[in-house]
């Protein structure tokens, strides 16, 4: 059978390295397969995150071999096995141990987010909604919070931006705006507290999204041409003062 | 190259990736590419002759518009447009932060050192994108003209190898305009509850109408780019007599 090299991170946030380790290949394969075959073989004390390996669960992402991925969903044919295959953890959050990171950053951003608020119900009680309103928003549910986006984002990872809330948290937030039932305007702190602006729009959140959501195309550009709409368009401002309409009223 | 623990807190050196893959070379063929796009027209619109032949006229200098006493080029009055719609276009924005100031050069390889702030200062005009599609409308109607001319030669009509040229300039022209993200927005992604607002079925379906040419907008972002670059020189080499413009009909 043919053996494969891995070179998996071992460590904590003290120290670390690459060590090496060979795992037998097999049919269907993927790289989440092969770490479980080294910690019941050779590294019983290997720390890894994985719950559904199914790609629903959004638990295992790591970089592997520099790519950030779920290893659930990256299959071994993909991946060239004449050189070592490297699994390191996810860069941009603060290691716990091997392969977990600490990415509960995320769910505190989370918080600053206010929830929806729908309009009243009608008056047989429910809400209706009709499926032209919803489809945009329905790409945005796909979401399974694995925060490879968040982890690939340069504004945090290399620039170590902290007041960003990146794609996620953007993807959210364009659920919200863009919701029929929703009352809330979101719009200037989607500009002054989530700071949006620093979204330079170079997709990586898109490139490794393993949900494939249009993350850049239909969640941050459309926030941003709202934001651009709601305070830096002067053609806008006048419109607004004509029609005594406020910067970041619902349509 | 040295690296930095994993969640370190200290930003990585410049270019630091594990990535095994030719990374560099999507940057490097779009620096390459808009960089030979913008010598070329920059020495065209620099060269104000030979932009014209018969029915035909060069995009660079279309609209043509001549004050007099106007001692330089005419289509320096003009380029700013479509330049600054390029310059501020969403796509246009991935490719040159990519491959000019690397922040980041591609996908997890660490970004350019130099300190990060966003849409600020002068960047803030991106925002400005609409104003610049407003703007490339006209041009679509101005080359689409400019196409039609290039069919009546002396008051008949006929086909040259430039009449499809102009065309095709227009046509691409037309697709990367019409996908812009500014435009998606104005005709309905700005819209929350189609089924409320007013016009709002007639809004969705013009918002998806952009959303298919938007699909795509990166490849007809790179297609009119090359045509209309090729437009100019296919009029310059007939004017300049290097080429003849062979007729169809």
């Amino acid at each position: 059978m043919k053996e494969v090299t891995f070179r998996v991170f071992r460590g904590d946030k003290e120290k670390g390295e690459l060590k090496e380790y060979k795992v037998p290949l097999s049919e269907g394969m993927v790289v989440l397969d092969a770490i479980h075959e080294i910690q019941a073989t050779e590294a019983n004390d290997l720390a890894v995150r994985w719950n559904c390996k199914a790609g629903k669960c959004g638990s295992c992402g790591a970089e592997i071999n520099g790519k950030p991925r779920l290893m659930c969903m990256t299959r071994m044919d993909v991946l060239p096995m004449d050189k070592p295959v490297t699994v390191e953890p996810m860069k941009r959050f603060p290691l716990v141990k091997d392969l977990v990171t600490d990415v509960s950053w995320n769910f505190e951003v989370n918080k600053r987010i206010r929830p929806l608020k729908p309009q009243p119900r009608q008056a047989d009680g429910t809400h209706r909604m009709m499926q032209m309103d919803v489809e945009r928003i329905q790409e945005f549910h796909k979401c399974i919070e694995c925060f490879l986006c968040q982890n690939v984002c340069h504004v945090m990872r290399d620039h170590k931006i902290t007041d960003f809330i990146g794609p996620r948290f953007l993807i959210r937030c364009a659920t919200l705006v863009m919701h029929p039932l929703d009352t809330e305007n979101r719009l200037r702190e989607l500009k002054d507290d989530f700071r949006i602006g620093y979204c330079n729009i170079t997709k990586c959140c898109t490139e490794v999204c393993p949900e494939e959501i249009g993350i850049t195309d239909n969640a941050i550009i459309p926030l941003k041409e709202r934001v651009a709409g709601a305070f830096y368009d002067p053609l806008a401002w006048l419109w607004r003062l004509l029609t005594g309409k406020k910067a970041d009223q619902r349509t | 190259m040295s690296e930095t623990t994993p969640g370190s807190s200290v930003s990585r050196p410049f270019l630091e990736t594990r990535r095994e893959d030719n990374w560099w070379v999507g940057p490097m063929a779009t620096a390459m590419g808009l960089l030979a796009f913008t010598v070329y027209t920059t020495w065209a619109a620099l060269q104000g002759e030979h932009y014209s032949w018969g029915p035909y006229l060069s995009p660079f200098y279309s609209p043509l518009i001549k004050p007099e006493g106007w001692p330089l080029s005419p289509a320096i009055l003009i380029l700013w447009a479509p330049g600054g719609f390029r310059l501020t276009c969403y796509y246009y924005r991935k490719s040159y932060y990519r491959a000019f100031m690397a922040m980041p050069p591609a996908c997890a390889v660490a970004a350019a050192p130099h300190k990060y702030r966003g849409e600020r200062a002068l960047f803030i005009f991106q925002n400005l994108h609409r104003f610049f599609f407003y703007l490339a409308m006209l041009f679509v109607v101005i080359l689409t003209y400019d196409a039609i001319i290039a069919f009546n030669f002396d008051g008949s009509f006929g086909i040259g190898v430039g009449s499809i040229v102009l065309t095709l300039n227009a046509v691409f022209i037309a697709a990367f305009t019409f996908g812009c993200n500014s435009f998606r927005h104005l005709v309905g992604g700005n819209v929350d509850c189609y089924s409320c607002a007013s016009m709002g079925k007639q809004r969705h379906l013009l918002w998806r109408v952009v959303t298919f040419f938007n699909k795509k907008h990166m490849e007809w972002a790179w297609i009119s780019l090359f045509w209309v670059g090729f437009s100019d020189a296919y009029v310059r080499l007939v004017s300049m007599g290097i080429i003849t413009d062979m007729r169809i009909l």
